[in-house]
């Protein structure tokens, strides 16, 4: 029997993941047509006033990237726990630490990634501070798979419940808030041309936690929901 | 209360137990499904988990598959406890239970060389594999627009492949022909008598000889 290694492992479950993603581009353009509008709505609906619109742009793009990331999460297990390919993967002889991390990861390549490449634009729309654009950039690049692999927690908790969905937000978005406050205080404090490390360490920290840890409990709750 | 003890006969040569179930007990909804259940399972069976619905075949094949918890008891896999040899018991281990696990998403050979590969098995002769199970011609087509016989053999398809142990089966011939029930059982008794073992439930009835198949009979239980 040949053994894949992890590595190889890892690239198979991104791959069927991209593919079936591509394949079904509805789950992929929802959530960032759905981060477009929102963020785009809120200058139509405040008024053109760059003062104002650039006070809140930091609140505004964190708050739709959290709420963006919180429709997409259904798709990483729901699916799969469906039609029974998920007992197939905790069945497989790789740790379910590895599967779960790739699939965490094809997650985030699928709705973190799009987010940060739209961002920057989105910012220009909400005239948000020139020297801040670098805090969002970095806030976000290490804040969206903070969000991807703590929604994986509540994901895999309610993934067995016909109606998880209120749960699930239930669930997610107080772990959310630590990022979200670490986050926007980087960019409003890089608005003001004062450093900010030390936010970005915090969320650096939780980004880091959330990675060695988040798979152990997503593969707990995975054996869980499928008992 | 009578405790089922069910005693599946050890054939007449002294082969190697595969697997083996100790004081199993599985309660559900707050009835006890079975209690004190001892099984072993020897190289070279087919055994053939029987009931009524409700009797507990699809929960006593998942707790042996390491799916479900039992509410009490051990299994054991070449005699130690699966705990504690996850990787090792699941390089030998295939299940296929109600949910063929095929993505609609992606095409009939696809899905088979994802399900090879995810398992270690060769995955370079999924197309091979799709003509042992009638499914030549459709190696191209997306598994969201083939039939749900065509889905389950996409999903047994790699039972071919396999060079697993133990396989364990949940009603493996829903919405398969009867040229195909055939097949499969003599694919059954052909792993079988290589060294492996098949678990299944099915309410067919099978056409093998009745001394090669063992049967676990589980009883409805009210209480």
């Amino acid at each position: 029997m040949t053994q894949l290694s992890y590595r190889a492992a890892f690239s198979l479950i991104v791959k069927r993941d991209l593919m079936i993603a591509f394949r079904h581009r509805d789950d992929i353009i929802n959530p960032l047509l759905f981060f477009i509008i929102v963020v785009s709505l809120f200058p139509l609906g405040i008024g053109p006033e760059s003062t104002t619109l650039s006070r809140i742009a930091p609140g505004i793009i964190w708050v739709a990237a959290l709420l963006s990331t919180l429709l997409s999460l259904d798709r990483l297990f729901k699916s799969d726990h469906a039609d029974g390919s998920l007992e197939q993967m905790l069945l497989s002889p790789h740790p379910v630490f590895i599967l779960v991390i790739a699939k965490i990861f094809a997650h985030w390549l699928l709705t973190g990634l799009p987010l940060i490449l739209i961002a920057p634009l989105l910012a220009v729309l909400l005239h948000l501070h020139e020297s801040s654009y670098g805090a969002l950039m970095l806030t976000l690049l290490l804040g969206t798979p903070v969000l991807s692999l703590l929604g994986a927690i509540g994901v895999a908790l309610t993934v067995g419940i016909k109606k998880g969905g209120v749960l699930l937000s239930l669930l997610v978005l107080p772990l959310y808030i630590p990022v979200l406050i670490f986050a926007t205080s980087a960019i409003d404090t890089a608005a003001m041309n004062l450093p900010y490390n030390g936010q970005l360490a915090i969320i650096a920290a939780i980004f880091f936690g959330s990675l060695t840890l988040a798979p152990f409990a997503v593969s707990a709750a995975l054996k869980v929901s499928t008992n | 209360m009578s405790n089922l003890n069910v005693k599946v006969e050890t054939t007449t040569q002294a082969t190697e137990t595969l697997l083996s179930a100790r004081d199993l007990t599985c309660i559900r909804e707050e009835r006890v499904l079975f209690e004190a259940l001892n099984i072993n399972i020897f190289a070279g069976d087919i055994v053939q988990i029987e009931g009524p619905n409700g009797a507990g075949k699809t929960s006593l094949l998942r707790i042996l598959a390491g799916l479900s918890q039992p509410y009490d008891g051990t299994i054991y896999f070449q005699d130690q406890a699966v705990a504690q040899q996850r990787e090792n018991f699941h390089q030998n281990l295939l299940y296929l239970g109600h949910l063929p696990g095929v993505k609609g998403e992606m095409t009939a050979q696809e899905n088979l060389e994802f399900n090879l590969a995810l398992h270690g098995l060769n995955a370079d002769c999924a197309e091979e594999t799709l003509a042992e199970v009638n499914l030549l011609g459709f190696e191209d087509a997306l598994a969201s627009h083939l039939s749900a016989g065509q889905h389950r053999r996409i999903s047994l398809a790699r039972l071919w492949q396999s060079q697993h142990k133990i396989w364990i089966l949940d009603e493996p011939f829903t919405a398969i022909d009867k040229l195909g029930v055939e097949k499969l059982e003599q694919l059954f008794v052909q792993h079988a008598n290589n060294g492996g073992c098949v678990i299944l439930t099915t309410h067919q009835d099978l056409s093998l000889p009745a001394e090669r198949v063992k049967k676990v009979k589980l009883a409805y239980r009210f209480y």
